[in-house]
């Protein structure tokens, strides 16, 4: 979590191409959302179509990335593994933020206990680094999309918690927040209605960033066979069953979703910091 | 001194509490912690249900069962593998030197490779190298590293038969030739971080005033740049190592599945699938002890290396 993080907290500088590099990545995201919304009518193919008289053909005409070891088009796959592979990350992310805004909130207005609390449960979540506690959580409760989403969701909820106590501690040291208080405005409602919402702009930057890395680690840990489970088009998933064409000399199941997988990564990334640049986030 | 030993007071803490949850897991398992360690539903036999609740002691209460694994552990005593039927320090020991062969080769490669584009592109700032090696270093950092690493199987050791596939070969050089492929995978992730950091750490340096002064003396930019701006620039840069050092003693699970190397990692894949529990919990454990140590070392020895913080900050 923390490599891409302090990248995009990096300073940087403009060139010329930044805006043009931002609408290319944009444009590629509509475009796979588009995909993975259309895909029902826009696959030529079913996702788990199987035809033995076509194993391992190359791109061309009648399949446009090749076919995989059991003859399924993997254009279809992708297109189709789109779903799976952004709800996913999508899924993970809100269960995240709501766990995380609420735990923040509360550490920034309380003080006192709560936030040593939020502070010791994040010492304790840092000792555990990148998937290990995922793996952890899976090691317990069994694998599967559902396991991975809720572990990946527990591991960013104290992340998001710290960022949001933050940006809510800067919030509340602003005048409009008192005032509401005189006003006899009760605590719940302002953090609901004013503190929340003010703070959005920031938070949303920030998770934009945390969905590329949202998405790798469960592309990750459907690789490792903890995540999604066949016959599942996720990319990640797709990448592992291409592992084995790969030492017989067979590209593409590998390589078309494992581009696809890099290419969102690093558009979600480019929009983000574009994004969080634009909502003039104040760094933490 | 004061500082040192609240570091490593903290650290203690941190290991306890970690610990605590990769032993407590298994009592939050579904169903009972019997059934649950042996995993595999066939082999309930009344021996091995005796086995079990001696190995972890589960007549005693929680606390005395999570106090005696962790002193054994201490002691390298993590139990027997109910998959493999062999004491889990044995398996830890012949798989752990593949793993830190990986890793120490990994860390080589970025190190040298990481600093030096930090380097060229702190030397060269606003330049189109520097923008190159940015760009392409970030981008290298966005691909997963499964991907780079099937991909480069493909074309390095499918197609051009340079290196073998799978494996982590016998002695130096058998090691050296076998984990390039899989130290340079792991290492390309790291170079976007580790080059970032040096070069801002030296652009910091490269506008300072003594460096200023030293180069109105007519000092030669490469003298410059090794006596003034890279000794002064060293602490960022350091630190950051370490933690992507850390890091990958954890994070070789993935790298190891791509290249079919028996090292730790693997044995953590396996024994997820095979409901080896008491590996699981090794594993877990020499991983964050791993983490945590290299992280509070140089936590400890960084100002140490430094004057101008161990003045800053009292005695050492």
């Amino acid at each position: 979590m923390s490599t891409s993080t302090t990248l995009i907290n990096a300073p940087r500088k403009r060139t010329m191409g930044y805006g043009a590099a931002f609408n290319t990545c944009l444009g590629f995201l509509v475009l796979v959302i588009l995909g993975a919304v259309l895909a029902p009518w826009i696959a030529p193919y079913a996702p788990d179509e199987i035809d033995f008289s076509a194993i391992w053909t190359s791109p061309g005409a009648g399949h446009l990335f090749g076919t995989d070891q059991l003859g399924r088009d993997i254009f279809s796959r992708v297109l189709f593994g789109a779903r799976e592979s952004l709800i996913g990350p999508l899924l993970l992310l809100a269960l995240a933020t709501v766990l995380g805004v609420l735990i923040g909130t509360l550490a920034a207005w309380h003080g006192g206990w709560v936030d040593t609390l939020l502070a010791r449960i994040t010492d304790v979540m840092f000792a555990f680094p990148g998937l290990l506690f995922v793996v952890l959580v899976i090691a317990v409760f069994g694998k599967g999309p559902a396991t991975a989403i809720l572990a990946l969701a527990l591991a960013y909820a104290p992340v998001i918690a710290k960022f949001t106590r933050s940006i809510a501690l800067a919030e509340l040291s602003r005048p409009y927040i008192d005032a509401y208080r005189i006003q006899g405005v009760s605590a719940p409602m302002i953090c609901l209605r004013y503190l929340i919402p003010n703070m959005s702009p920031a938070l949303l930057g920030y998770l934009v960033v945390l969905f590329g890395e949202g998405l790798m680690s469960l592309a990750t840990l459907s690789f490792l066979g903890f995540g999604a489970q066949p016959p599942s088009s996720e990319w990640g998933l797709m990448v592992q069953e291409g592992q084995a064409g790969i030492i017989q000399g067979h590209l593409w199941p590998t390589l078309a979703p494992g581009l696809v997988i890099a290419a969102v990564v690093v558009a979600v990334n480019i929009v983000g910091v574009r994004l969080s640049d634009q909502l003039n986030v104040k760094k933490p | 001194m004061k500082r040192i030993i609240g570091r490593l007071a903290g650290m203690l803490v941190t290991l306890l509490a970690g610990s605590f949850i990769i032993f407590m897991a298994m009592h939050a398992a579904p169903g009972d912690p019997v059934t649950f360690l042996i995993g595999n539903p066939e082999g309930i036999t009344p021996e091995r249900i005796a086995a079990v609740r001696a190995q972890y002691n589960l007549d005693q209460p929680v606390l005395v069962q999570y106090w005696l694994w962790l002193t054994h552990a201490f002691t390298g005593d993590f139990g027997t593998s109910f998959h493999y039927l062999q004491p889990v320090s044995d398996l830890m020991a012949t798989r752990l030197p593949n793993t830190l062969w990986l890793v120490g080769y990994a860390s080589v490669l970025f190190i040298i490779l990481g600093i030096g584009l930090g380097i060229v592109s702190a030397i060269r700032r606003g330049s189109r190298v520097d923008s190159a090696i940015t760009g392409s270093t970030t981008l290298a950092a966005s691909i997963p590293s499964f991907v780079t690493g099937l991909l480069l199987v493909y074309l390095l050791s499918v197609t051009l038969g340079w290196f073998p596939v799978t494996g982590a070969g016998d002695g130096i050089a058998g090691r050296l030739h076998h984990l390039f492929l899989p130290a340079v995978s792991l290492s390309i992730g790291a170079l976007a971080i580790v080059s970032r950091v040096t070069r801002q750490s030296m652009i910091e340096q490269l506008d300072a005033d003594h460096v200023e002064a030293a180069r109105s003396f007519g000092l030669a930019e490469r003298k410059l740049v090794v006596r003034h701006v890279l000794r002064n620039a060293w602490g960022p840069v350091i630190t950051m190592v370490a933690l992507v050092v850390a890091s990958m003693l954890a994070g070789t699970v993935v790298i190891e599945g791509v290249f079919g190397i028996s090292g730790v990692g693997a044995l953590l894949v396996d024994a997820i699938n095979t409901h080896d529990f008491a590996v699981v919990q090794a594993v877990l454990l020499y991983m964050i002890v791993a983490y945590m140590l290299v992280t509070t070392l140089v936590d400890i020895v960084h100002p140490l290396l430094d004057p101008r913080i161990r003045a800053r900050t009292g005695k050492p």
